[in-house]
């Protein structure tokens, strides 16, 4: 692919890498990884590279995230759980 | 240490790296420009095994050994997945029939989606392992597709249809028969004389599905097993976050909604 295309795809991952880094909410920031997982995919495409681009967007857009957001379900259930269990209790 | 010498300290060290840094990547040949001579023997060699996808082609031929220890790491982390997140005796599952959500809840358009984009993504992820030494995919990536292709039934609300459609002992001996086809495939290099992984079946002609030798039948093997680790894994992280309950403890002064979450 051109070199300017290639030059703005970059740019644009430079940019998104340091917002992914400060969306604080760990769930939020799943879904934001999921979305810089699609640039990502996108660069390495136009680095003629689309195997890698096939393995980025499988695991890094579809299970990464999902792993994530499921066990941080998980731990905040139990959280509340055993708030609930004090409140109860006191 | 306190923080006035750490942070000094990291600013040193950023400062040296990004010097040595600067000094490496001007001393790199051009972008796309003169090719490494790896990557010349590489493509020779491909060509010479009549396979039309170079990467597959070094991944599962010229370097099949590498990828039989990728492979054997995937296997490690879903026995360990499974393992780690077995359940205990302080805990008690939810049935998957209460995370089934009726046309009330859902809305009509996505599960008319999801149940119609199942077949057509579980395909597509079988095209895309079948034909890895052809056009760009292969084993794993298919592998993560055919996975995921499954958990739409979820995702249009559906818990109870994706149990039944991934029996987990099922899923559990697939994954190892993969590992086992891939090893078994390479100890026929062995058999036939030559070395381990080497590619021992006939080449076949260049752009044939039969063509490359043990590539598709290698894809194939790698396909399975990674479809079955990733649904193992998705499994049990789902089966965490929707079902496993902590069984309400004796003397607790009674939680009032026996612990639902």
């Amino acid at each position: 692919m051109s070199d300017w295309t290639i030059a703005v795809l970059l740019a644009a991952v430079a940019v998104m890498a340091p917002v992914v880094v400060l969306t604080r909410e760990p769930s939020r920031q799943a879904l934001v990884l999921s979305a810089y997982g699609v640039l990502l995919g996108v660069l390495m495409v136009a680095l003629d590279a689309p195997d890698v681009a096939l393995s980025q967007i499988g695991v890094g857009v579809a299970v990464v995230p999902l792993v994530v957001v499921l066990a941080i379900a998980a731990c905040n259930r139990e959280v509340e759980r055993h708030r609930r269990d004090r409140e109860n209790r006191s | 240490m306190s923080r006035r010498p750490v942070r000094l300290l990291a600013a040193l060290g950023l400062v040296l790296l990004a010097v040595s840094g600067w000094r490496a990547f001007t001393l790199l040949p051009g972008f796309g420009s003169v090719p490494h001579p790896y990557g010349a023997r590489a493509v020779d060699a491909t060509f010479q095994h009549a396979t039309a996808n170079a990467v597959m082609s070094v991944t599962l031929d010229q370097r099949a050994f590498d990828t039989l220890g990728e492979e054997i790491i995937l296997l490690g982390s879903a026995i360990g997945t499974v393992l780690l997140l077995r359940r205990m005796r302080a805990e008690e599952e939810e049935s998957g029939a209460q995370h089934t959500y009726g046309p009330e809840e859902v809305f009509e358009s996505l599960r008319l989606t999801g149940y119609v984009l199942l077949p057509v993504t579980v395909l597509v992820g079988l095209y895309i392992v079948v034909h890895g030494h052809l056009s760009p995919g292969g084993g794993f990536q298919g592998g993560v597709v055919l996975a995921t292709a499954l958990h739409l039934s979820y995702l249009a609300g559906d818990y109870r249809t994706l149990e039944r459609l991934r029996p987990l002992p099922a899923f559990d001996v697939a994954e190892s028969l993969g590992a086992a086809a891939y090893l078994s495939v390479g100890l026929g290099g062995l058999v036939a004389g030559s070395a381990l992984l080497q590619n021992v079946l006939p080449q076949g002609r260049l752009g044939d599905l039969l063509s490359a030798g043990t590539v598709p039948v290698l894809n194939v093997a790698i396909g399975v097993e990674v479809a079955s680790a990733f649904v193992l894994i998705l499994a049990k992280f789902l089966e965490q976050a929707l079902l496993v309950r902590e069984h309400d403890v004796p003397g607790d002064g009674g939680s009032g909604d026996g612990g639902e979450g």
